[in-house]
């Protein structure tokens, strides 16, 4: 299996990128990771006819850690971000959510931003972007400008983005005060895309209840969706909180389909199920942090 | 003192070149080599209505295209029926490029020959087949409903009626005091290589000769293909296989059509060819294995005894028949296993389904055969209330019935007669084992811990070592070097290590002066093949007669020698002496020199042997009437019949009865190949057989649709298990010894693989008190399992709902 | 800078310089095997699923069927075949884990067994071996790769043997 027969521009700077880009129509296709893309391109699903390649561009390679949040630039590995420790005391859920990313080998090329930017519903990063209500830096011959998650993502596998655009980062909202985050996924082998995933971020009150409860989960849709649960749980104390309602409630709001590996009706009963694990699990976290 | 290396666990020679990059797989030869690509049919069922190769001709790198139309001769014929059997009333095979209709996907339509494989796709990708598209059978039930027929002339879909039986099973089962009957499936899966096929070619003009390299289990078979195909005489063709990256069955069909058509176009063009298959070719062209219907009537009396056993099985054959009925042979014999069936009946119908060919995966027919039969003594042990160890020891074979004919007829010809066996053993060894006993408190404390738990077991016996034979060549050479050949083929079986063993035990060499060569008809000509758990046994016997053979004339030579009787001689390190007497022999390599005697000598060696040399007695001819020059020896071994190796699993699974997830805590195997040549070799095929087990039962499921498109072609949808999802095996072996062949031996490949289908379901229907009656089975097929009101609960049902 | 077809790519394999003009889409699996004649580096699947084809790039374990071979221009990979050192004696010494391999019958068919050999050399080398390795450890460097034949059960075994050796090389 091997690709079609294309041609390929590694551009030094981003405005070269975006040049080339151009200059080579709708059929180029940005080249980061490679570790989705390739293997598209061996079974001849994809056949771009111009490959641009950014990992030269230099700058594109930094996780900045804030109060604010984390941004994650472009050529940011997966096991790079997996081994930030800023990044994960700002928004813990990125190091967990990356932990399920396939295998170290894919881990040591793949990107974070790439991930995103294939905008795959089974993904892990796309939901994290959609949970923590992120957003990507996008930067086209016209300009830069920020896309949210909500516009980023318009189908399976496909974005919002069109004509020459290089997405040069991802930022990821801060972890509120008071709240604790958890990520849980089933799937069939270790590694494998998942079956059903679950992201969430449980907020407090100053006593201690429940003010918030969202949910992203994985594989349940044609986009990520973040879903509110805090009618389930609103006001109840973080540690006699009936998380099985919350995970009531989601399975009611999903919609997911059927396919080879899982029914509809197993996916939305696993939805219940990780929301009960996570809430759970997030809220040992979200006692802690102020 | 040389130490006998037969029965240790000797670190295998091949690992040397293995671990440093210097194997030299299909792939790693002939850099030179045009690429060979194929167009495959994207329909399960159609006619070809044209095939226009106009805008691929000016594709820069384009050599040549090759359709039906570019077939003459033998090679416009339909592939052979290569084991041909009288109830196989409807066989068919196809073409080596489809001629007029397809009739799986994968099936190749047209050959691309170009500078390299790149290009070769590019070629592929231009070349427009228009279809019409025919009605599409998938799956047996299909098959055996016929609204469709994947061959005009086959109404039915019927390849073979296989019968097999023993007795009048009605009579018996309406005399019994209890009967049952149940229908369960078992899903499609297969042999999955690290490597796929691949051929290489090289026609040499000058010589008129064909050098074929084979990614093959059958090199010699494969070359009388060839020749017989291409119209070439035998003597001009060799056949290798190289280093092979697995093969587990998928390998031994032959001739694939790649097979002839590569080395076709090597002689048409004059240049080397080499085709390597891709994953996605190998999914959708290369065979599958597994699929049947089973229906089991069973009668027994109160004991749980069976009296009367009939299955009526539906075995998918795919889209032809090469391989003929071998599977449904075996999966027909190897039925009743370790136990006594006074009468029984098995009748299994070959079914053309419109998919890839099916031929042997490790077991061939085997597993499907375990998972009818011990299933079935699960559902008698539920319906008397028995404990399903007991059920099966009240049933089994006794050590003191050997040799057992179950009256039978077995995938050789030749009688099912068990030869040896201890299969009382078999099972005390796996309840200790496993801890059967104590399954109750285990259940407890995994309950506590919010968990089901549940155990399951089989027991199998195993048909091994089928004939016709197997040869084996040994030579000393004048530098001391003993070459070992033998015709069959190598994937990873370790036979580099496992017949230099018995070589270096049988002749007192070290082993680093001993060097094997399978799977090359340059150096050895009769072979049948590696498959159904036989090389030990085959080769390893013929290696053992041949070796004796080179023992027994270096002895003699050297009894002239050192002037003494040969009764009295030993070898040690490779050297011939008096008993007990080291430092005062001949070695090896002298006698070979010696052995062949010689008017020109080319070296100081070999002056010893000239005719000047010695004292040599005149009245005698210098090669003896009925001798031959040379320290060598060939040698066969054909068996009377096969010998039976045994076995027992049994599993602990724990589920999760949240999200139904099925985790294996503990998989315990007791198992008996008789004698072992290599100890860690043998554990390693267990550990192997066992990873695959477990993939059939729980992962691996060749997911073709209603239209005949394979679903799940990429290692990304088919679920081969990583190391996450094998678990750790505990195995004890029992040695009973063949009584067969001189080394004892019983074939050990397939054994890792056969029961675990079964004994995995048998302990997800005790986790849960559902009854398991399709395998593969995932998490979410648990869970609409368990939320189905109308599932069958077995009698300790607990009526787990979540 | 421009956009080609093709492309002369320099890359350091194995300690070695070594250059090679290759179609931009050669992936880099197919250009280590056949423009550099390494064949120790094995095709698996092309889809990076199954691991035989990993290779080090710059050290770190990384699917070659994923990378194009202009992708590594001026980087250093290292295959199986560099994983063995010069012994200055015209001989090679063996990194702890082929020789574990080999100890503990960690392969059979030996073609999954290279991707299997750099992913573990690499975790080994990078991680502190005076400390015992961990369950956890051992079925991270095993857990990426399929293997066929082995069941993986002494795969785990040669990766603690390869450790212990590392620990205490006596």
């Amino acid at each position: 299996m091997k690709p079609a027969p294309f041609r390929y521009a590694d551009p030094g700077t981003l405005d070269e990128a975006l040049a080339v880009l151009s200059h080579e129509g709708a059929g180029a296709k940005v080249l980061a990771g490679g570790q989705s893309l390739l293997p598209l391109l061996s079974m001849r699903l994809a056949a771009p006819t111009t490959l641009v390649d950014i990992n030269r561009v230099p700058g594109l390679d930094t996780v900045e850690a804030t109060g604010d949040g984390v941004r994650v630039g472009a050529l940011v590995r997966h096991n790079a971000l997996l081994r930030d420790v800023a990044a994960a005391r700002v928004q813990p859920l990125l190091a967990r959510a990356t932990a399920n990313v396939a295998h170290p080998a894919i881990r040591n090329r793949g990107t974070t931003v790439g991930s995103i930017a294939h905008a795959d519903p089974s993904g892990e990063m796309t939901s994290v972007l959609a949970l923590t209500d992120g957003s990507v830096t996008v930067a086209t011959p016209s300009g830069t400008s920020d896309v949210g998650w909500r516009d980023l993502f318009v189908g399976p596998l496909e974005t919002s983005l069109h004509g020459p655009a290089v997405v040069t980062s991802a930022f990821f909202p801060a972890l509120p005060a008071r709240s604790g985050t958890a990520f849980a996924e089933v799937a069939r082998r270790k590694g494998d895309y998942a079956v059903c995933g679950a992201a969430v971020v449980l907020t407090l009150d100053d006593s201690r209840r429940v003010s918030s409860v969202r949910a992203a989960y994985l594989s349940v849709g044609l986009v990520p969706e973040v879903h509110d649960l805090t009618d389930a749980v609103a006001g109840k104390p973080v540690d006699s909180a009936d998380w099985a309602a919350a995970g009531a409630l989601a399975r009611g709001l999903v919609e997911p389909d059927s396919d080879l590996h899982a029914s509809a009706d197993y996916r939305r009963h696993l939805v219940g199920v990780l929301t009960e694990r996570t809430l759970a699990a997030a809220a040992a976290e979200a006692g802690t942090r102020r | 003192m040389t130490t006998k290396l037969f029965g240790e666990p000797v670190r295998r020679r091949e690992d040397v070149r293995l671990t440093t990059g210097r194997g030299r797989y299909l792939d790693d030869i002939g850099h030179t080599a045009l690429a060979a690509a194929f167009v495959r049919s994207p329909h399960a069922h159609a006619r070809i209505v044209d095939i226009d190769v106009e805008a691929a001709l000016d594709v820069e790198g384009l050599v040549a295209i090759y359709t039906y139309e570019d077939l003459t001769g033998r090679m416009a014929e339909p592939l052979p029926v290569l084991i041909p059997h009288p109830q196989l009333h409807a066989p068919r095979t196809g073409y080596p490029l489809a001629n007029g209709v397809v009739r799986h996907v994968g099936e190749p339509v047209a050959m691309v020959v170009a500078t390299d494989r790149y290009i070769a796709e590019d070629v592929c990708d231009r070349i427009v087949v228009t279809y019409d598209e025919l009605p599409v059978v998938v799956g047996v039930d299909a098959a055996v409903a016929a609204a469709a027929t994947v061959h005009d002339d086959v109404p039915d879909n019927v390849s073979a009626h296989h019968l097999q039986e023993t007795g009048d099973v009605e009579a018996a089962l309406r005399g019994a005091e209890n009967t049952l009957s149940f229908t369960q499936y078992v899903e499609r899966s297969a042999s999955t290589p690290m490597e796929g096929k691949g051929v290489h070619a090289r026609w040499d003009a000058d010589d008129k000769s064909l050098r074929v390299y084979s990614s093959t289990q059958a090199s010699t078979s494969v070359r009388a293909a060839i020749a017989a195909k291409l119209e070439l005489s035998l003597d001009r063709v060799e056949v290798i296989a190289p280093d092979v990256g697995g093969g587990f069955g998928v390998k031994i069909v032959h001739p694939w059509p790649e097979e002839l058509l590569v080395p076709m176009a090597a002689i048409a063009l004059g240049q080397e060819v080499k085709w390597s298959e891709d994953r996605r070719e190998h999914f959708i062209s290369a065979a599958h294995e597994r699929q049947q219907k089973q229906e089991i009537t069973v009668g027994f009396d109160d004991d749980g005894r069976i009296t009367a056993l009939d299955a009526h099985i539906w075995h998918d054959n795919g889209a032809y028949t090469p391989y003929g009925i071998i599977i449904p042979i075996i999966t027909a014999t190897q039925l009743v296993g370790p136990y006594v069936i006074p009468v029984y009946r098995a009748r299994v119908e070959s079914m053309y389904t419109n998919t890839v060919i099916v031929t042997p995966y490790r077991g061939a027919g085997r597993p499907q055969a375990c998972y009818a039969m011990e299933r079935t003594m699960d559902r008698i042990a539920d319906k008397l209330g028995l404990d399903r160890a007991e059920v099966r020891r009240r049933n089994l074979i006794q050590p003191d019935q050997f040799p057992y004919d179950q009256q039978l007829i077995f995938q050789d010809g030749r009688p099912v007669i068990y030869d040896s066996g201890n299969y009382q053993g078999l099972l005390e060894k796996l309840t200790a084992l496993v801890g059967w006993d104590d399954v109750a408190g285990l259940r407890a404390d995994a309950e506590s811990r919010g968990r089901l738990l549940g155990a399951g077991m089989a027991l199998y016996v195993e048909g091994t070592g089928p004939g016709p034979y197997e040869g084996g060549h040994v030579q000393v050479l004048g530098s001391g070097k003993v070459l070992v050949s033998t015709g069959l083929t190598s994937q990873g079986q370790g036979h580099e290590t496992a017949f230099a063993q018995i070589v270096a035990t049988e002749l007192g060499v070290p082993i680093e002066d001993v060097e094997v060569t399978t799977g090359d008809t340059r150096r050895f000509g009769y072979a049948v093949g590696t498959f159904a758990s036989r090389a030990a046994v085959m080769s390893g016997n013929a290696i053992a007669l041949a070796a004796r053979g080179v023992r027994e004339k270096a002895l003699r030579i050297a009894a002239d020698v050192l002037e003494a009787d040969a009764t009295d001689l030993e070898i040690d390190e490779g050297v011939v002496q008096v008993k007990g007497t080291p430092g005062t022999g001949v070695p090896l390599r002298t006698l070979a020199v010696l052995s062949n005697p010689l008017r020109y000598a080319f070296d100081e060696a070999a002056q010893q042997a000239t005719q000047f040399a010695g004292p040599g007695d005149a009245s005698l001819p210098p090669v003896a009437v009925g001798d031959a020059p040379g320290l060598e020896h060939i040698d066969y071994y054909s068996p009377v019949r096969s010998t039976f190796a045994s076995g027992a699993h049994a599993v602990i699974v724990e589920i999760d009865p949240a999200t139904w997830e099925i985790e294996i805590v503990k998989y315990a195997v007791v198992h008996d190949c008789g004698t072992m040549i290599n100890p860690m070799i043998v554990e390693g095929q267990v550990h192997g057989g066992v990873a695959q087990g477990v993939g059939g039962a729980l992962y691996e499921r060749m997911a073709y649709d209603a239209d005949g498109q394979l679903q799940n072609a990429s290692f990304m949808d088919f679920l081969m298990p990583y190391a996450s999802e094998v678990p750790a095996v505990v195995i004890d072996h029992q040695v009973t010894k063949s009584p067969l062949n001189p080394l004892g031996i019983k074939g050990a490949g397939e054994a890792g693989v056969i029961p675990g289908t079964a004994a995995i379901a048998s302990a997800i229907e005790d986790a849960t008190g559902r009854r398991i009656a399709s395998m593969p089975i995932s998490p979410t097929e648990l869970y609409d399992l368990m939320r189905d009101e109308n599932a069958e609960r077995t009698a300790r049902g607990t009526g787990v709902l979540t | 800078m421009s956009v080609d077809l093709e492309r002369t790519v320099s890359i350091t394999v194995n300690g070695v310089p070594r250059e090679a003009t290759v179609p931009v889409r050669r992936l880099l699996s197919d250009a280590l095997r056949h423009d550099l004649g390494l064949t120790g580096t094995h095709v698996g699947c092309e889809h990076g699923v199954c691991g035989a084809c990993t290779v080090l790039v710059d050290g770190e374990p990384m699917r070659s069927c994923l990378l194009l071979a202009v992708q590594v221009d001026g980087r250093s990979v290292t295959t199986v075949e560099g994983l063995a050192r010069d012994d200055g004696r015209g001989g090679q010494l063996l990194h702890p884990v082929q020789e574990a391999f080999r100890e503990c019958h960690a392969l059979q068919c030996g073609f999954c067994t290279p991707g299997f050999l750099t992913t573990i050399a690499a975790g080994l080398d990078a991680r502190d071996n005076s400390v015992d390795i961990t369950d956890d450890e051992v079925d991270e460097l095993v857990g990426g790769n399929l293997c066929r034949c082995t069941g993986y059960a002494n795969i785990k075994k040669a990766v603690r043997h390869a450790a212990a050796t590392m620990k205490d090389p006596r």
